[in-house]
């Protein structure tokens, strides 16, 4: 798609849609920029005061420690914005490729295959994630990994019935008439009429990451210190709770508006071109 | 329909519930070979976590075989699936209680949890899936679309912390954890309940209520609600005396999802509020490596999952006469 195609596209989307890109273009830039823009070290004890409210020297306040918030979250979102891509186009390649081979390999493969992910998707994905947890610890690249496999199976549902659909297709049968291999076929011929469904599943499956890790870190089970996402800097000032402090209010709202804007730059895509 | 026939149909049914009865066991069998072999497979096993670091090979070894751990997975495996299904899930490492009293002090707050949560939710969630369904399309549906839609992707963290900081900070009107004493009156017990139910109810009244409008618009567009139209019957008639009846089966598969959904953010919600129930008990478990206890809940959720999912396969079934005949 070319330049002048992508901004046609968006005047063409709805008010909703418009919002939803202006929240993800602007996490987006968040987390590629804004640490080299944070005002403060994100570990500096700058205030005297704990949990201050805003002000021109600290825009968000300070946190439990007297840090300053608005650095600090500059700093999370880079990490959350950054493990969630990780880990979805991780979960998104395992799931789509499982998916391929199951459509176009042997039929006990597929079998096994979606007997195996429909065994994984009665797990609940919280569940599943707090048993990996426990199984492997949570470091960084530990913690992408286990995210990411806890939203193989969904992935993989969507994209096997999509590549199931596409091997009933003339043209696969002339492909394969023509004597391509299966490798061809799956990913010369079936995955380029898939990525579009796949994409607005994608999108989703990023959204549910983002608040599994943010989910964990509150919890105390994702990211650990000095490492901070989103989630564990609402964890890390949860006391300032009962005097409503901005520490706590500022990244949750974050983590609220990069999903809610994912959600309605899907829905505004994909309904447009339901019509 | 003749007597004769009746029974032929019945028994259809009851064998397709038969069979969804029988992939649900087998599911769940394979569910907990996943979560057994996952948490088995630690770096450095149980004996090693109670003893700490500064024990003698020796003493490890000891307890090892003390706590059967020295024996072959498979055989371990056996044991422990048979102890579940006895009612007798092992031995809490952490806490040295069995793990079966442990869990039925905390199971009845999680059920009653979800249940409080079920009876506000659901109907919250149908008024508005018939809303939006009825006003397809118009300003009402919109609004309720994009309304749905940010309620769903909201933390529940953010959620609860909202509610905590309007309904018990500034307007003092709830206490900001959940306490529910000893044989607590109507007004203790609502005032208790109050905000984790609201936090979790965000979440489930979003999601059934869009997958309600998207079962019910299903069904607006067959010839046969066309039918009822041109006979002159109205929206509201025709949602409830038409459609509903005929949608039963998508909408309790998802009833059965978003209620599974529960468990999910009841994990943070109970961990917001202090709220002693099952998924904090999970969290604790990850926390302190109690792999009895956090098997056993594990086990407790995907069963439960998988039971809701077999009842609202049963009620689809039950409520298709073209199922029911196959």
């Amino acid at each position: 798609m070319t330049r002048s195609n992508l901004v046609r596209a968006a005047r063409a989307l709805p008010l909703s849609g418009k919002v939803g890109l202006t929240l993800v273009s602007f996490w987006i830039v968040a987390a590629l920029v804004g640490p080299f823009l944070a005002p403060y070290s994100p570990g500096a004890f700058v205030s005297e005061e704990v949990f201050a409210g805003a002000s021109s020297r600290f825009w968000f306040g300070s946190d439990f420690l007297g840090r300053d918030v608005l650095s600090r979250l500059l700093v999370g979102a880079r990490l959350t914005v950054g493990l969630s891509a990780i880990a979805v186009t991780l979960a998104a390649a395992t799931g789509t490729g499982l998916a391929l081979t199951a459509a176009v390999g042997p039929r006990w493969l597929d079998e096994l295959l979606s007997r195996a992910m429909d065994t994984l998707i009665s797990i609940p994905s919280k569940i599943f994630a707090l048993v990996l947890v426990a199984a492997f610890g949570s470091s960084v690249v530990l913690l992408t990994i286990i995210v990411s496999i806890t939203y193989v199976p969904g992935n993989f549902r969507i994209a096997r019935s999509l590549a199931v659909g596409l091997t009933k297709l003339d043209y696969v049968e002339v492909a394969r008439a023509r004597g391509e291999g299966r490798p061809h076929i799956a990913l010369v011929e079936m995955l380029p009429n898939m990525i579009r469904p796949l994409f607005a599943d994608i999108g989703l499956r990023f959204v549910f990451i983002v608040l599994l890790l943010s989910g964990l870190s509150f919890l105390g089970l994702g990211l650990q210190p000095p490492d901070a996402d989103l989630g564990s800097l609402v964890r890390e000032n949860v006391s300032g709770l009962g005097e409503g402090a901005l520490a706590i209010l500022v990244p949750a709202v974050a983590i609220a508006s990069l999903t809610v804007g994912v959600n309605l730059l899907i829905d505004a895509a994909t309904q447009g071109k339901g019509k | 329909m003749s007597a004769a026939t009746t029974p032929s149909i019945w028994r259809g049914a009851v064998r397709l519930i038969a069979q969804r009865i029988g992939l649900a066991f087998v599911t769940l069998l394979l569910v907990s070979a996943v979560i057994f072999t996952l948490s088995s497979l630690l770096p450095g096993d149980a004996a090693q976590e109670v003893l700490g670091r500064g024990a003698s090979p020796e003493q490890v070894a000891a307890l090892r075989h003390q706590m059967g751990l020295d024996r072959p997975a498979p055989v371990r495996y056996v044991e422990w699936l048979f102890g579940i299904a006895t009612g007798n899930p092992g031995h809490s490492l952490v806490a040295n209680e069995p793990v079966a009293e442990i869990i039925s002090e905390r199971l009845p707050n999680t059920l009653t949890l979800a249940a409080l949560t079920t009876l506000v939710a659901v109907p919250c969630a149908f008024l508005i899936g018939i809303a939006s369904a009825v006003a397809q399309g118009r300003k009402l549906d919109r609004l309720l679309n994009i309304l749905t839609l940010s309620m769903v992707a909201l933390p529940e963290f953010l959620v609860a912390t909202i509610a905590v900081l309007i309904l018990a900070v500034k307007l003092q009107w709830l206490p900001s954890i959940t306490l529910v004493p000893k044989d607590p009156t109507f007004g203790q017990f609502v005032r208790a309940y109050a905000m984790p139910v609201i936090v979790l109810g965000v979440g489930v009244i979003a999601q059934l209520g869009r997958m309600i409008r998207a079962a019910i618009i299903a069904e607006l567009g067959r010839p046969y609600v066309e039918m009822a139209r041109l006979k002159g019957v109205k929206s509201m008639r025709m949602v409830f005396r038409h459609v509903l009846p005929n949608a039963i089966g998508p909408i309790v598969n998802a009833m059965a999802l978003s209620l599974s959904y529960l468990f999910g953010g009841a994990i943070v919600v109970e961990t917001i509020f202090s709220y002693p129930g099952l998924a904090s008990l999970m969290v604790n478990a990850v926390t302190t490596r109690d792999m009895p206890l956090l098997q056993a809940c594990a086990m407790i959720f995907c069963a439960t999952y998988l039971l809701l999912v077999l009842i609202a396969d049963t009620v689809a079934i039950l409520a298709n006469p073209r199922l029911r005949q196959r």
